[in-house]
């Protein structure tokens, strides 16, 4: 296996709420390798977002903090613990991220390209005419039509998808390692969802960045994800490589969370919805997370909580129901 | 998707501002006051400062078509002239206080916690002076002069700027793209110049308008007491203080800046309500 670009060790991420400290994210571990995309799934709540937030250095102080003994290494470079200056240098430099809602996450003030060559500016210094340059140079990358007349419109003359391929500019133009995709095509067509999918797999290859893919519509991740990582209330509860994962999941969550997926392949009679609800972060108790929703759960898994457990080579699940023999 | 309409200018405030006949009112005032201020020798060539006792408190003439002053001035070179002197200081302390005004506001509301909180504690204390009152402690303290005028005038006129400046600060720093720059490892500098400044400013200009006229006026009232820019120069404030005197005889003397001052500051305010009526979606009224 090549070195892993992002390694995410034991990251647990905690927020306060009524004068107590209470971990949203929970002893998360992810790799990410060059031209490798890992979808993260989980419904909202789950902590998907969070943990981008954290890799990004952006968990809101002073209502959130990453605990101690978390580690999040970029290239090899630890970076919990950074100062914001340092953070600063390697936010949208070495890791960039795109966001879910194309339409508000530009400046309406500004032209398209003023944005891009703004974010070029922060990390290389660039003079404005190279930056204009640098800037064109991405939108024609991020396939933005007749991008050198269009850089001079405002971000309303734009699409959704058109503004979606604009905020990949920017979180390209300093040519990033990691891309953290935190939901960027929810809020698209279908059609230009699929077009922008396309876009991230073309520059995942052609530039060997290592894609951390926030979603909760499994379409996508069948789509374009290499491994997935599926998480549960703050916990990564199985990792599998993608096919491996739709063909035979291992938690039950991931069962339940594929049951609950329409599909065409399949003939499905219904759909079934998984019964209750993510639990608050304040309501964890000491066994599994996600015991009380599910229909195998034993009496230890209400008494203490199971660990990541690797099984075989390229797949690991935080179950007792695997890891002990049945 | 719409903006806060606080914070953003809707689209198309342009044609708004200009299908808007008061706003051109407010246009044509202002513009006739600054020409009139800029070619002051050209149209009126009479010295303001030129005393001729013979010619004293002189009832309008075609020599003299507002008339003279106690000291045989001729009036309507003194209005003109004073006009340069009242837009100017308060052009500048408008600027002054819009600057600094605005740059305490964007610091609070960007940093918040207990800076906001003492700021904004700070910002009510100055508010609840009277601006005339503040205006006239200030200058009492420094000394009458051109300078501490415009210092005088800008102090009583902070805290609107930050007020305003602050409130829309605050909701920018949550929108998504200022996130978004963060996450591109913008510094907070780089986020305050590029993200949040540009989308307050329409809102600190059509406040810097309104207040403009204030500033007129509280440069007035400061000379009218004596506190303001030292005879002989003429300013509309020193004119009324000086022609009050004279006021059942000659009444020309305090009429003429009287009705300078009206003109301006009318001027500023409907130029300055068009703009926010074309920019602040709420206050429209189609």
């Amino acid at each position: 296996m090549t070195e892993p670009l992002l390694e995410v060790r034991d990251l647990t991420v905690e927020f306060r709420s009524g004068g107590a400290w209470h971990p949203a994210v929970r002893n998360v571990d992810l790799s990410i390798a060059p031209r490798e995309t890992l979808a993260v799934v989980g419904e909202s709540g789950s902590g998907k977002s969070v943990t981008a937030l954290a890799v990004m250095g952006l968990v809101p102080a002073p209502a959130g903090r990453i605990a101690a003994g978390s580690s999040i290494r970029l290239s090899g470079r630890e970076l919990v613990g950074l100062g914001e200056r340092e953070l600063d240098r390697v936010r949208g430099d070495r890791v960039a991220m795109i966001f879910q809602e194309p339409m508000t996450a530009l400046n309406p003030t500004m032209t398209v390209g003023e944005q891009v060559a703004e974010s070029v500016r922060a990390h290389r210094g660039l003079g404005a005419q190279a930056a204009r340059r640098e800037a064109l140079r991405v939108l024609d990358l991020v396939k933005v039509p007749s991008a050198a007349r269009r850089m001079d419109d405002y971000p309303h003359q734009f699409s959704g998808g058109m503004r979606q391929r604009v905020m990949i500019a920017m979180a390209l133009a300093c040519h990033p390692a990691v891309l953290l995709a935190d939901e960027p095509t929810t809020a698209l067509d279908v059609t230009i969802q699929a077009q922008v999918l396309s876009l991230v797999e073309d520059l995942k290859r052609e530039h060997g960045l290592g894609v951390l893919f926030i979603t909760h519509n499994l379409g996508v991740v069948a789509l374009i994800a290499d491994r997935v990582a599926v998480m549960y209330a703050g916990e990564v509860v199985e990792t599998a490589p993608a096919a491996e994962l739709f063909e035979t999941p291992r938690h039950p969550y991931t069962e339940a969370l594929l049951a609950s997926m329409p599909r065409v392949d399949r003939d499905v009679g219904a759909l079934e919805p998984i019964q209750g609800n993510v639990p608050s972060i304040r309501e964890i108790g000491p066994g599994c997370a996600f015991a009380p929703r599910c229909a195998h759960a034993q009496a230890r898994c209400r008494e203490s909580r199971p660990r990541l457990e690797p099984e075989g080579a390229a797949r690991s699940v935080r179950c007792w129901l695997r890891t002990a023999s049945p | 998707m719409s903006a806060p309409a606080a914070v953003l200018p809707a689209r198309g405030w342009t044609r708004r501002f200009r299908a808007n006949p008061t706003s051109w009112l407010g246009v044509a005032l202002i513009a006739a006051v600054v020409l009139a201020a800029l070619l002051a020798s050209t149209i009126w060539p009479l010295d303001p400062l030129e005393q001729n006792v013979a010619e004293r408190l002189m009832a309008p003439t075609a020599a003299h078509p507002l008339g003279t002053d106690t000291f045989g001035r001729d009036v309507l070179a003194r209005l003109l002239h004073a006009a340069r002197i009242s837009l100017l200081i308060g052009a500048f302390s408008i600027a002054l206080a819009m600057t600094i005004g605005s740059a305490i506001g964007i610091a609070a509301g960007y940093l918040g916690g207990w800076f906001d909180a003492a700021v904004t504690s700070l910002l009510d204390v100055l508010l609840s002076f009277p601006t005339l009152l503040l205006g006239l402690m200030v200058v009492a303290m420094l000394g009458p002069s051109m300078g501490n005028l415009v210092i005088a005038i800008a102090i009583t006129e902070l805290a609107p700027f930050a007020r305003v400046a602050r409130a829309p600060t605050i909701t920018l720093k949550g929108r998504d793209f200022v996130e978004a720059g963060r996450a591109l490892g913008f510094s907070d500098l780089r986020l305050v110049v590029v993200h949040i400044i540009p989308n307050l400013l329409s809102e600190v200009v059509v406040v810097a308008s309104l207040w403009l006229a204030t500033a007129i006026r509280t440069e007035a009232s400061l000379s009218f007491i004596g506190l303001g820019v030292k005879p002989p120069t003429a300013t509309w404030g020193g004119m009324i203080r000086e022609g009050f005197e004279n006021i059942l005889d000659a009444p020309w003397l305090a009429l003429a800046p009287s009705l300078a001052i009206l003109v301006t500051v009318l001027g500023l305010n409907l130029l300055g309500d068009g703009l926010r009526d074309a920019i602040d979606p709420r206050a429209r009224r189609d």
